[in-house]
């Protein structure tokens, strides 16, 4: 026997900014690794971290939100070798890093591009404001492994809204490898959830889930019909884009706009 | 029966409460003796051979040698820039510039102690706003605009944002760091190349800066940094190579610079002077009305383009804020800058103590009356009393032109259209304050005041996301926000 | 049955009922008055200007153990601390006073026998005002027979909340006259009243009543003082004295934990009432662990080194 024994990680769940094991206790081998496997306990109690720290993170001003952003790529620049080997290479993990500085430049400019003041017929002043929807689920692409999650989870962040993930089946390592990132990122606890499991057991739970008010159903395949169906019990906004792309539209599918009235007089 | 006219005596000892002294550490900011120009990313020497002593307003201490940059050095600045901008500035993907930027406000951030000393040495403002104010407006200008660097394609539907080349940008002493920010960090989002040149009283922070690009390493020539005083700025608007001049000063030189550059064909924005009227209804929440006014024009000794300089109070309760205001005034603790509880402190140079003691003579001349605090005023360096003027008619000099210090001048209106008319007589136009409790008031009075910023309940707020800039002979163009981009680009 | 009180008149002919009009009475700015508190507690205290807050801190305590488990040991060990808070160093002075529930009055008055350290009794309901009136005013007869120096009472929040402001003053009026001599502190609980505005009209209408003091909050909910609140009730006294030449107390009440939040309060109050306001009887804490950390610092400031609680009695 020569060579220094390695101690191995243990890949847990990502819930409150905490790093559980699963409630059942179950797990299931991903990529030559034990990975937890979450089950619709542990959905339950994403969703509840998530509605737990949705005050926080939508209240936080939009410079805050970028500078966490901005944090959260400086945490993930120091992890690029680890990332790298959870997906394609450094390249791939070269793009996620500048999605995520993209995005961070979005926080404080999004009212300034997607709201304005509406010039009404009448002695009011009258604008609309971009919010954040609120708790957000998704449904994370299979390929690319890191960029792919980081392309669906960076724009719900950037709008202010708290995230529960269920991370690819086939490649949940990425998705643990980043939740490191966030836990050392400024993110409060509960703003991102990250579970990993079975993609058919853990979406239609949270699709049906009735204090969940957005699912993005980019990964989920033929699985998305079941999904929409399910969200509208609560009218939930059904969402999905690209694996790979950035646009402020992206953020924009999970704001909701409020319009404001007021008289001008003396 | 409950006795509303007993009165209890006072406790036989009350404690006159005298805060000590709590000095920040001038030991976190080191001055190089003597600082040359900054140009290609080094230190040179100017081919002027001249030099100057740049002091401590707070007591006429030296603190430096300052290069005094001619017309050679403004050629060599204005060529290192060009250079900079043709051989990989503006080609540089946005993405990557947005990253350079970035590193910018976040070095900014960590240095901000040793910055908000150094900005409070050399202007003479209290390290509490150059600490809470400037220094952290100042990275998140950079924060903001390097979001913008990759993102300008957004910003103008159906326009195609192009860099204009080389900015010449010239800015004043009352916020030295903070106007580097306003102006540097638009035009490295929208790919320019800059030359700028601090205020010739307030070079330090400037030249602290240049560190900060080297830390964040800044590809050398992006940013220049040239010391000196107007001729250095007249040989900048002169210079054929710049594309773009951005000024912020006094309307006077304002005017020059506009002259100047007539048919030449080059970019200008103008942030001039103001004389805003702050305007007090009589539904306001008084106290905190009070506070608005007080900010308004005694925020860093009142040397301030947009500060409220003319009280606009409403007839009915003329008394009440006279009374309040006069009695807020004397728990303004003047004093040495870098005193964690200085309030206000000290005029940045003679020149401008000079022109404050002269129009406050004109002021008592022309038949207003004066109250100023009482405050011990250290003999050396340039100190002015907080000082207000009541009984002030619109013709005075007092309340027509600029004093860019720390006195006030109060007028009366009885209704809001009376106000209005009062606000806007003037030929400035950059900011104005509204205090009335009532909303509808708020917008009605923002829809016809003729200035650049109003504040509504609130009064010297500033964020890199929100436009800034004047109506009028206050100058043209806008800083922050969206709008900030434009003075920038060139559209095809 | 005590009648109503005939309403006095108030400051510049307004007459009662207030209650159509107390809506529309003091309007406050939420975030300027949360920007000038936050300034206030920016102010750095050093040196013999710390010791001296410090010091004044412990002469202005009121010294409080309000719970159900409360027992004559419980207090007379209370008023022990409270005569002498630091026995390793007799420059420490007493505190003003301590404050205990009715039924401990008795108690607490023979153990401070002879001490400078008064006696408030909490009264009418405490905390939470949600009895009959003949019920409080028995409470407030009781405690003053007992002893007690200086009664707290608090305004029926109910009553406040839902528009009747006559009902609340009437009480307080009431109250006023079955304490006699005995000094009033009228508790708003602000925490319940929701806005600032609502602050500073129940603050008028306290002083109007006849209130020696206005006190912030039963210390039983949170939030209970603030400095923002403090600032609001502080500037309030300030415009009653102004007009009336009437002068009121304040005593902030319930988290205020640390030595260094009773200096910044005691900056709000210097640099909105001036020294006249700098002394205990006009001016009170209500805190129990905040001594502790006040002795703490104390002898920070004096010995140059960081303390530990272990040194420091609990009672």
């Amino acid at each position: 026997m020569s060579g220094r024994l390695p101690v191995r990680k243990t890949y847990k769940l990502f819930i409150g900014g905490a790093f559980p094991r699963s409630e059942s206790g179950r797990t299931l081998e991903a990529e030559g690794q034990n990975v937890a496997r979450a089950s619709r306990k542990d959905a339950r109690d994403a969703v509840k971290a998530a509605r737990g720290a949705f005050p926080k993170w939508s209240a936080a001003t939009a410079y805050n939100r970028g500078q966490v952003l901005y944090r959260l790529a400086e945490m993930m620049e120091a992890r690029s070798a680890d990332l790298a080997a959870t997906c394609s290479g450094e390249a791939e993990v070269e793009a996620a890093i500048d999605r995520v500085v993209w995005y961070a430049g979005w926080t404080d400019k999004l009212p300034q591009v997607l709201g304005g003041s509406n010039p009404v017929a009448g002695p009011y002043f009258n604008f609309t404001v971009p919010e954040p929807t609120g708790v957000v689920a998704i449904v994370a692409p299979d390929e690319p492994a890191l960029l792919g999650l980081v392309t669906r989870v960076a724009p719900a962040l950037a709008g202010g809204n708290a995230v529960v993930v269920v991370a690819s089946e086939t490649h949940p390592l990425a998705a643990i490898e980043l939740a490191e990132a966030i836990a050392t990122s400024d993110l409060p606890g509960g703003a991102l959830n990250i579970l990993t499991g079975q993609r058919a057991e853990l979406a239609p739970v949270l699709a049906a889930h009735m204090d969940v008010n957005a699912i993005d159903v980019t990964g989920a395949g033929e699985g998305a019909t079941e999904l929409e169906r399910l969200a509208a019990e609560n009218v939930k906004r059904v969402v999905r884009g690209p694996a790979d792309g950035q646009s402020p539209w992206e953020i924009q599918a999970l704001l909701e706009f409020k319009t404001v009235w007021h008289p001008i007089g003396t | 029966m409950a006795d509303l006219e007993k009165t209890r005596p006072p406790a036989p000892v009350p404690l006159e409460w005298e805060y000590a002294p709590a000095p920040e550490s001038r030991e976190i900011v080191h001055f190089q003796e003597r600082y040359g120009l900054f140009v290609g990313g080094e230190q040179i020497e100017p081919r002027s051979g001249e030099w100057y002593s740049t002091i401590a307003p707070a007591s006429e201490e030296h603190l430096a040698e300052i290069a005094q940059a001619r017309e050679e050095d403004v050629d060599l600045a204005v060529q290192s820039a060009r250079d900079a901008f043709e051989n990989g500035w503006s080609r540089l993907p946005g993405s990557e510039r947005a990253k350079y930027i970035f590193r910018i406000a976040r070095i900014l951030l960590e240095r901000s102690r040793e910055f908000a000393v150094a900005e409070s040495l050399n202007s003479g403002k209290p390290i509490r706003e150059s600490r809470d104010v400037d220094v952290p407006i100042a990275a998140a200008h950079f924060f903001y605009y390097a979001g913008w660097a990759d993102k300008l394609e957004y910003a103008f539907p159906n326009r195609r944002p192009h860099p204009l080349g080389v900015a010449g940008q010239i800015i004043p002493w009352n916020f030295p760091l903070l106007m580097l920010a306003w102006k540097i960090a638009p035009a490295l989002a929208c790919g320019n190349t800059v030359v700028l040149k601090p205020s010739h009283t307030t070079p330090l922070t400037a030249l602290l800066f240049t560190d900060v690009c080297r830390q964040a390493g800044l590809p050398p020539g992006v940013v220049n940094i040239i010391t000196g005083d107007g001729r250095t700025g007249a040989a900048m608007v002169r210079h054929p190579g710049i594309d773009k001049i951005a000024f912020t000063g006094s309307t006077g030189v304002g005017k020059d610079i506009q002259r100047a550059i007539a048919g030449t064909g080059k970019r200008l924005t103008l942030e001039l002077g103001g004389k805003a009227a702050n305007i007090v209804f009589d539904d306001c929440a008084l106290d905190q009305a009070v506070e608005g006014i007080i900010n308004g024009i005694y925020f860093n000794q009142g040397e301030v383009c947009c500060a409220g300089s003319r009280l606009l109070v409403q007839e009915s309760i003329y008394e009440q804020v006279i009374a309040k205001l006069k009695r807020r005034m004397s728990t303004l603790r003047v004093g040495d800058p870098l005193d964690k509880n200085t309030d206000v402190g000290a005029i940045n140079s003679r020149e401008q103590l000079d022109r404050i003691t002269e129009l406050v003579e004109s002021g008592r001349e022309e038949g207003a009356e004066i109250f100023q605090t009482e405050c011990t005023l250290p003999d050396r360096g340039f100190w002015f009393a907080p000082t207000v003027f009541t009984n002030v008619a619109q013709s005075y000099r007092i309340a027509q032109e600029e004093i860019f210090g720390p006195v006030l001048s109060v007028l009366t209106f009885r209704t809001p259209e009376e106000a209005v008319e009062k606000a806007n007589n003037t030929a400035y136009g950059l900011s104005a304050g509204v205090w009335t409790e009532k909303g509808s008031r708020i917008l009605w009075m923002a829809e016809r005041l003729r200035a650049g910023v109003v504040w509504g309940n609130t009064f010297n707020r500033f964020d890199p996301a929100s436009p800034f800039g004047g109506y009028k002979e206050s100058g043209f163009g806008r800083e922050g926000g969206r709008h900030g981009l434009e003075a920038y680009l060139r559209f095809e | 049955m005590a009648p109503s009180a005939n309403a006095p008149a108030l400051p510049r002919g307004f007459e009662l009922p207030l209650e159509p009009r107390l809506p529309r009475i003091g309007a406050i700015d939420a975030v300027a008055l949360e920007a000038r508190a936050g300034e206030l507690a920016k102010r750095s205290i050093k040196k013999e200007s710390k010791l001296a807050a410090l010091e004044l801190a412990v002469r202005m305590m009121d010294l409080t153990t309000l719970e159900g488990a409360d027992t004559p040991g419980k207090v007379a060990a209370l008023c022990s601390k409270a005569m002498r808070p630091d026995p390793s160093d007799r420059s420490i002075p007493p505190v003003a006073a301590v404050c205990v529930y009715p039924n401990l009055v008795a108690v607490a008055k023979a153990k401070l026998e002879g001490s400078t350290v008064k006696v408030a009794s909490v009264a009418t309901a405490f905390p939470s005002g949600q009895s009959p009136l003949d019920v409080k005013l028995a409470d407030v007869r009781d405690a003053v027979e007992a002893g007690a120096d200086e009664i707290d009472m608090v305004i029926d929040r109910g009553a406040f909340l839902s528009g009747r402001y006559a009902k609340v003053y009437d009480e307080i009026v009431q109250v006023k006259a079955a304490c006699g001599d005995t000094h009033l502190k009228v508790i708003l609980e602000t925490g319940e009243l929701g806005t600032y505005d609502n602050v500073r009209r129940a603050s008028l209408l306290a002083m109007a009543a006849g209130a020696d003091f206005i006190k912030t909050s039963t210390g039983k909910i949170s939030p209970a003082a603030t400095l923002p609140v403090t600032l609001c009730m502080l500037e309030a006294i300030r415009d009653v004295h102004d007009e009336t030449g009437r002068i009121v107390g304040m005593k902030p009440a319930g988290g205020i934990r640390a030595a260094k939040q009773a200096i910044q309060y005691l900056c709000v109050l210097n640099e909105t009432l001036g020294s006249t306001w700098m002394t205990p009887d006009l001016f009170r804490f209500g805190a129990s662990s905040l001594l502790n950390d006040v002795l703490m610092q104390i002898r920070k400031q004096k010995t140059g080194a960081y303390q530990s609680g272990d040194y420091f009695t609990l009672d």
